[in-house]
């Protein structure tokens, strides 16, 4: 073997050091937030030793984590029902979302005409339309639904509509000349190539219907109709109850980050193949 | 034999005609005149390139032909009569413009699927077509994974997979590099001599027109119009010997003449040949 076959493998400095950058970066990512949350948690219990601060006031961090378990029946029933109201309005805000959304991308009429609403609906606070769906509607859930409905449809609806609209103009051509009826144009062209603007509003709409659901009972809380984690949380603060308002804070927090890398997955390994965000960049 | 017939044709100049351009002009709604009577016969069987500098309206002849503009004066008059039937006409575009999301299969797939003929039945026909444009053992890649070239390939099937009686090319290889251009060129070529439909194709290469074409149309600007035509005698097949030949340079020069005319003829103050 002459010196020449090996030198191939071995990297000029500014290469090298470029690698280990990158692989302290990769590390990095995840450990930093985990060592900072750590410390964060660390010296939130000191303060609360230091200061003998009350656990009416502030408890420590292994109190929560005693509550989360000892309350654990009460706390996950009352998670279900939120979960339910979650996931419902988010169905509801996609078939909606993407409804509306086809229905405004047959014609720019049916959009300026009927998009106004859409916004109105959008900027009106939900907790002062509540008193109005009290009104109007009986049943509980319904109400609920449709108060995070009306929160998480919209991020589906508008970017939808942006993805349905940004066709390229080649492409329609193309369908064009090989005679595509409108439905075929909308089903093998536009949405798929609406979809990444979707799954895009759809994240978004992920957070929001749990907001949505979490906020309407409250409202609804308030007057002792509802039995979800915000009515927990209620009580809770009634009863100076701490620990247990930060295990059912504790609890929300997670739904919505589990809501969020979930939508996120389901978004990478839709468009993995093809659309740029989900493609890992070579150098 | 077929290939001779039409040959023969060819040569004597009474190959049936396909289509007739009469008079045809097109305005555009900001007022540009893109075409100004325009008088073309294309012949069954031609390879037709419409040659010229940017702005000549080369592009807008080919989306009229296509009928994805309508004229604003003038006529198209297809044999038989009567206006185009889609069918018969495949579209290349300057750019791939295959669905990013589908397989080099499906993208095939899809003007058939467009008729309503299932994956199944389309299979032998597809598979056929990526044997003749050499993308054997690509068909489940996406767009992505493959190079401009094969991309092109891809843009070329899907065209040619209906059987088109035309093949329209909008500069379908001016972004490719050289190498990859003459493959192109070569294979082109050969599936036009062995399917013998016409062609209709838009370029700004001398080179590329002249060992392509029978027939080489001069565009000129402002407005856009046609400003000669030639005839390219050079025999088929024709292959890289025919690239390095004295004839091809010969050729090459007469076209490159008659364009620098139209350039030089194009009116108005800028000349810049762009």
């Amino acid at each position: 073997m002459t010196a020449i076959d090996e030198s191939p493998l071995t990297l000029d400095p500014e290469e090298a050091r470029r690698v280990r950058q990158e692989r302290f970066e990769r590390t990095g990512r995840w450990l930093l937030p985990l060592a900072i949350m750590i410390l964060a948690i660390c010296l939130w219990d000191r303060i609360c030793v230091w200061n003998e601060i009350p656990q009416y006031i502030l408890p420590r961090p292994g109190v929560v984590l005693q509550t989360l378990y000892n309350d654990a029946g009460l706390l996950f029933s009352s998670l279900l029902v939120t979960l339910r109201i979650t996931f419902l309005s988010l169905a509801l805000a996609v078939i909606g979302g993407v409804g509306l959304s086809v229905l405004f991308a047959q014609s720019k009429w049916v959009e300026m005409s009927f998009f106004p609403f859409a916004i109105v609906l959008q900027v009106t606070p939900i907790v002062a339309i509540f008193p109005l769906i009290n009104i109007y509607v009986d049943n509980q859930t319904t109400k609920l639904l449709l108060c995070a409905w009306i929160v998480a449809f919209f991020p589906i609806l508008s970017n939808t509509t942006l993805g349905l609209n940004s066709v390229d103009r080649n492409l329609r051509d193309l369908f064009k000349l090989n005679g595509a009826t409108r439905w075929q144009q909308l089903r093998y062209l536009r949405l798929p190539a609406a979809m990444p603007y979707f799954l895009g509003g759809l994240k978004i709409a992920g957070g929001l219907s749990l907001i949505g659901a979490v906020v309407a009972e409250f409202v609804a809380g308030a007057t002792g109709q509802s039995s979800g984690l915000a009515s927990r949380i209620i009580e809770a603060g009634y009863r100076l109850n701490a620990p247990r308002l930060f295990a059912a804070l504790f609890l929300i927090s997670l739904t919505g980050i589990l809501i969020f890398l979930v939508l996120s997955l389901i978004s990478h390994l839709i468009l993995r193949r093809w659309h740029e965000s989900a493609l890992k960049q070579e150098r | 034999m077929m290939r001779e017939k039409v040959a023969q044709a060819l040569a004597s100049d009474v190959a049936p005609t396909l289509l007739a351009l009469r008079g045809v002009g097109k305005v555009f709604s900001n007022g540009v005149t893109a075409l100004s009577s325009v008088d073309l016969t294309i012949r069954e069987g031609d390879f037709l390139s419409l040659l010229g500098p940017s702005g000549c309206g080369k592009s807008t002849a080919l989306r009229l032909i296509a009928g994805l503009s309508t004229p604003t004066s003038g006529v198209l008059d297809w044999r038989g009569g009567g206006s185009l039937d889609r069918a018969n006409i495949g579209f290349v575009f300057q750019e791939p413009t295959l669905l990013p999301w589908a397989s080099v299969f499906d993208n095939v797939w899809l003007p058939l699927r467009l008729k309503g003929i299932s994956r199944a039945k389309a299979a032998p026909a597809i598979t056929q077509m990526l044997a003749r444009v050499h993308l054997t053992g690509f068909e489940d890649a996406v767009p992505r994974e493959l190079s401009g070239g094969m991309k092109m390939r891809v843009s070329i099937a899907r065209a040619m997979v209906t059987k088109p009686r035309v093949l329209l090319m909008d500069e379908p290889f001016a972004a490719l590099d050289e190498i990859t251009r003459f493959k192109l060129n070569n294979d082109l070529l050969e599936l036009w001599q062995d399917e013998r439909f016409t062609v209709v194709f838009v370029t700004h290469s001398v080179f590329e027109s002249v060992f392509l074409s029978n027939r080489v149309v001069v565009m000129a600007a402002r407005p856009g119009r046609v400003f000669d035509e030639l005839a390219i005698d050079a025999s088929y097949p024709r292959d890289e010997a025919f690239r390095t030949s004295p004839d091809y340079a010969a050729l090459c020069r007469q076209a490159s003449d008659v364009l620098i005319g139209a350039i030089n003829q194009t009116a108005g103050p800028h000349h810049d040949g762009h």
